[in-house]
């Protein structure tokens, strides 16, 4: 069969069939799969609508200050649980701000270090790496990936924790802040570390990936100018993998943002918003991000005060996730300037 | 005019050096030239490289010798009992029959849908305001945290219509929770990656096939059905797989929606529906239950546990790696088995 | 000369010239030059260069990949004030030997080589190998200008000499003026100086290889090398980067590797003849072209194979 070179192509965008689906039968199927496709659109769209429904309650009776700082939070949760209104406010009352920062610490943390760390990895994986060194680490990243947050989880609670608890904490730290909390180990490193190891493999595999993507022209044109390997990558390879690298770092910080499971068991499940000012004991302070705050009320949901103020957090965790992808698309934009193939 | 003699003359010159001059091979970059900071990123690199392999490693040594040491066969067999000893707080069997409907029921409801959305966007896609609202819909799906879908999925099952498919209470408030409500949440938790795999795999077939198989006379709903979907099964089992990995590895979603009951709660006296009505508990969630977070304190029977669970883990991935690497190696074959798919293909002509 | 020998290709050159070049505007807006101009301008830039000095020598060099040896026993001088062409069929070695010549060979494993290589009179294998690719650069077959601005493509090399900062540096005048010098050498600053930030992607093809071309200048190289630097262009930008090349060779040492005959004979003052790895002939464009003294010569120059 003789190739020719037109219809080697593979199909490129949507509807490679459809030119085609004239008859009867053809129409009913695409009409059949397109309601399929309507209903679950119309499912996501619901689901967005009733999160935000639900959620509304808890917005309107805190306004903006729902962001805000205000108490502590797990005596309002408690409060709202007990369905017995703390004196001065109304039951919807709630400041969700110790988690916000409990959630903005711990995740643009293991962000930041995964980002470096992801990137050198992915250097050395396409770069330095020898080949059988190579072959192996893509069943190992792949393991990483593939292990579950709950076990990620057990480990920091029951290896982790105990070991900073013991080695890392020292008495006297403990004892400057005992006068508001106890320090046991369950805290922001922690679950910035194991959160780190948790979102470094599906960063450093597209990391890697486009690496292993670039031009082997560029490289060869910047080895002949006298630029030496590694400066070639930092220079070239690096700026070319750009957009799958902010592509990488937004799904990572959206798989952060969502993880409840591991953080509810690490991150020290006490709604505490740790001071900077205490410097690096701050590090040492236990937190509970939102999506854990989530999972670990998810008993009262049924009580009607507790169970919207949780639908809102829920509601603010989507939004989140929704910026998150905008910003990711918006930043590929800016790269295409410069011919990068994103 | 002559013909040109094209092989070498060894008038004066060899096929290889003259015997004893020194030859010399292509050496591997000499670090020690560099400036000193590139020198320090280069170690950097290999430094990561070696501290993930050492990491994953240890994660797998620990998990194999904590399993090793509490896992005994009679765990399998044994349903979790409350008690304050670890011995004798039983096995989990109820675990894992539940890890096992919840995947199957999962899958059983993302992977039919799945594909035929994936299909739906790669082969039809009209209008196309609709195509690109569904895929904007479906990256939604993949990028929300589980807690937040298994919200979703409380608030649906916990509406008076659906009660057949939970508890109802005397009072008449629907629990919401069972394995029906956790099967359906964990379904839209594995969609994204069924529909990403098969509408990318569909994708990437060259359009000759489509038109071969028009050019013999099959409608355009035969080749999809009876040439396309068939060719491309190893990215729709790949996607399967995958889903069926996350599902497994979920705890949000059961916490919330398969509630914190160790065993199997029938509800009702219908043998299987009564199951799947009822609640109960999966790997995941035995493990977190008996974790320091949870409510038990059996660490033991935590690590028995997350050990079964890695295994199952590992050993989808690996069927993962197997199909992956199995259908590149007949990269060229998949598309020749595809063609075969059409009947008469071979007399095909091309111009 | 032999009536029974096909006519040599100089004369189809000479005879009619198979494109137009398009007319050059003076800056100031004065009438181009007439038409006639190119085929004039490339008898009189033929002129032998007055100051020619010998820059590289390769003297009895093999290579080979893994244990094919592709090239034998070659030697050859590298002189600066003229420009060297590399010609033959495919698969002779000639590409192999120009990337010996800085060393680009050692980026495949398993290349061996012996004999040597001299750059005024160092061993190029005794050089730090950067500091060699500094002093002799190299521009590809296909154009590869980085996925940057036209500014930073040709201040990418210099930015790496010893002391340089990073991007701070990047405005300082020195560079600022030795991107401008390349791009005006290079021929390209009229068509881009005004906006000198924009993607080098955005480029046509022959203005993206005047950029490499300039990019390989800006870092003052002693050797140029060009690999077939015009296959992949149209004859316009084709002629115009022929020029260019003949401006240079005063400048630098230009070896140029090229299938195309007419091009060698175009700008070439010497030319080195390989096939199959061996050094068939070496001599002037003219006595190879005319005269050539061996009968594989003389089958390839009349396109008996090729």
């Amino acid at each position: 069969m003789d190739r020719h070179p037109l219809t080697e192509a593979p199909s490129r965008g949507l509807g490679r069939t459809r030119r085609w689906a004239t008859g009867r039968t053809d129409q009913r199927v695409e009409r059949t799969l397109g309601a399929l496709a309507v209903a679950v659109l119309v499912f996501i769209a619901a689901m967005l609508v009733t999160v935000f429904v639900k959620a509304w309650p808890s917005f309107s009776h805190n306004g903006l200050s729902w962001f805000g700082p205000g108490g502590d939070v797990d005596t309002q949760l408690r409060a709202m649980q007990e369905i017995k209104a703390l004196p001065g406010h109304s039951l919807y009352y709630f400041r969700a701000w110790p988690l916000i920062w409990g959630t903005l610490l711990t995740t643009v943390l293991a962000v930041l270090l995964a980002l470096i760390v992801s990137t050198l990895a992915a250097i050395f994986l396409t770069e330095f790496a020898p080949r059988a060194l190579r072959r192996t680490l893509d069943p190992v990243i792949r393991l990483l990936a593939a292990v579950p947050s709950v076990i990620y989880g057990l480990i920091g609670i029951l290896v982790i924790a105990p070991y900073i608890n013991n080695h890392l904490i020292s008495d006297a730290r403990k004892a400057s802040v005992s006068y508001v909390v106890q320090l046991n180990g369950a805290d922001v490193m922690t679950a910035a570390l194991i959160l780190t190891v948790m979102i470094l493999p599906i960063m450093t595999a597209i990391s890697a990936g486009a690496f292993a993507a670039v031009p082997a022209a560029w490289r060869e044109g910047s080895l002949a100018l006298g630029v030496n390997r590694w400066r070639t990558i930092w220079r070239v390879s690096l700026h070319a993998a750009r957009p799958a690298i902010v592509a990488a770092t937004v799904l990572a910080t959206a798989r952060a943002l969502g993880e409840a499971v591991m953080l509810a068991m690490v991150a020290g499940g006490r709604g505490f918003a740790p001071n900077l000012l205490d410097g690096v004991t701050a590090l040492f302070e236990p937190v509970r991000p939102l999506a854990a705050t989530i999972f670990q009320n998810s008993e009262g949901l049924s009580i009607p005060a507790l169970g919207h103020t949780i639908y809102a957090i829920g509601a603010v965790l989507l939004v989140s996730a929704a910026m998150l992808s905008l910003g990711g698309w918006a930043a590929k934009q800016r790269f295409k300037r410069y011919g990068v193939r994103a | 005019m002559s013909t040109v003699e094209l092989a070498p003359s060894t008038a004066g010159h060899g096929l290889a050096p003259p015997p004893g001059t020194a030859i010399a091979r292509a050496p591997r970059e000499r670090t020690g030239s560099w400036p000193l900071i590139d020198r320090v990123a280069y170690v950097l690199c290999w430094t990561v490289g070696i501290g993930l392999c050492l990491i994953a490693l240890a994660i797998v040594l620990f998990m194999l010798v904590k399993g090793v040491a509490y896992l005994h066969p009679k765990l399998f067999v044994e349903s979790p009992a409350p008690s304050l000893k670890e011995s004798q707080s039983g096995g989990f069997l109820d675990p894992i029959i539940g890890t096992l409907i919840v995947a199957g029921l999962g899958i059983a409801i993302a992977a039919p849908i799945g594909v035929a959305l994936g299909t739906w966007l790669a082969e039809y896609g009209r209008p196309s305001w609709l195509a690109r609202a569904v895929e904007s819909a479906i990256e939604i799906i993949a990028g929300a945290p589980s807690v937040v879908l298994a919200l979703f999925g409380l608030l649906i099952f916990a509406q008076g219509y659906l009660g057949f498919l939970s508890q109802t209470a005397a009072s008449g408030g629907v629990y919401g929770r069972s394995f029906f409500a956790a099967g359906a949440v964990m379904a839209v938790l594995a969609l994204p990656l069924v529909v990403a795999s098969t509408r990318e795999a569909l994708t990437r077939l060259p359009d000759r096939l489509r038109e071969a198989s028009f050019a013999l006379g099959r409608t355009p709903a035969t080749t999809v059905r009876r040439v396309l979907l068939p060719a491309i099964r190893p990215d729709i089992a790949t996607g399967t797989v995958l889903g069926l990995g996350r599902i497994i590895g979920d705890t949000a979603i059961i916490n919330i929606l398969l509630g914190t009951y160790l065993t199997l709660q029938k509800v009702g006296n219908a043998p299987v529906i009564g199951t799947l009505r009822g609640t109960g508990s999966t790997l995941t969630s035995y493990i977190y239950s008996n974790s320091p977070a949870g409510e038990g304190n059996a660490p033991q029977k935590a690590y028995a546990a997350a050990f079964v669970l890695l295994v199952i883990v590992l050993i989808l991935n690996g069927i993962v790696t197997w199909l992956t690497n199995r259908g590149g190696q007949s990269e060229g074959g998949g598309l020749s088995r595809a063609f075969r798919l059409i009947p008469n293909w071979s007399k095909l002509t091309w111009r | 000369m032999d009536p029974m020998m096909p006519p040599p290709v100089r004369r189809i050159a000479v005879d009619r010239d198979p494109y137009v070049a398009p007319p050059r505007a003076a800056p100031n807006g004065a009438a181009p030059a007439p038409a006639t101009a190119v085929a004039t301008r490339r008898h009189t830039a033929k002129a032998p260069s007055a100051n020619v000095r010998e820059r590289m020598s390769i003297d009895s060099v093999w290579l080979a990949y893994g244990e094919n040896w592709v090239v034998r026993d070659v030697s050859l001088p590298v002189r600066q004030g003229e420009v060297l062409a590399m010609i033959g069929a495919s698969g002779s070695g000639k590409t192999t030997l120009l990337r010996s010549l800085n060393r680009l060979t050692e980026i495949t494993a398993g290349a061996a080589r012996t004999g040597s290589i001299m750059l005024d009179g160092q061993d190029i294998h005794e050089l730090e190998v950067n500091e060699l690719r500094r002093r002799v650069t190299m521009v590809f077959q296909q154009p590869n200008p980085f996925p940057m601005s036209i500014f930073d493509n040709v201040a990418y090399a210099l930015a790496e000499r010893p002391g340089r900062g990073g991007r701070r540096r990047r405005r300082s005048p020195g560079i600022e003026a030795a991107v401008t010098d390349a791009l005006h050498r290079a021929g390209l600053y009229d068509e881009v100086g005004g906006d000198l930030e924009r993607s080098a992607l955005r480029l046509s093809g022959g203005q993206q290889q005047r950029l490499c071309i300039a990019r390989a200048l800006a870092a003052e190289p002693e050797v140029l090398l060009l690999d077939e630097p015009c296959s992949a262009l149209d004859p316009i930008s084709t002629a115009t980067i022929e020029d260019l090349i003949v401006e240079l060779r005063d400048s630098v040492a230009i070896v140029i590797v090229t299938h195309n005959l007419q091009q060698a004979f175009r700008v070439a003052d010497h030319v080195a003849f390989m096939h199959l790895g061996e050094l068939v002939e070496y001599g002037t464009s003219e006595q190879v072209f005319d005269r050539p003294t061996m009968d594989r010569t003389r089958d390839y120059i009349s396109g008996a194979f090729g």
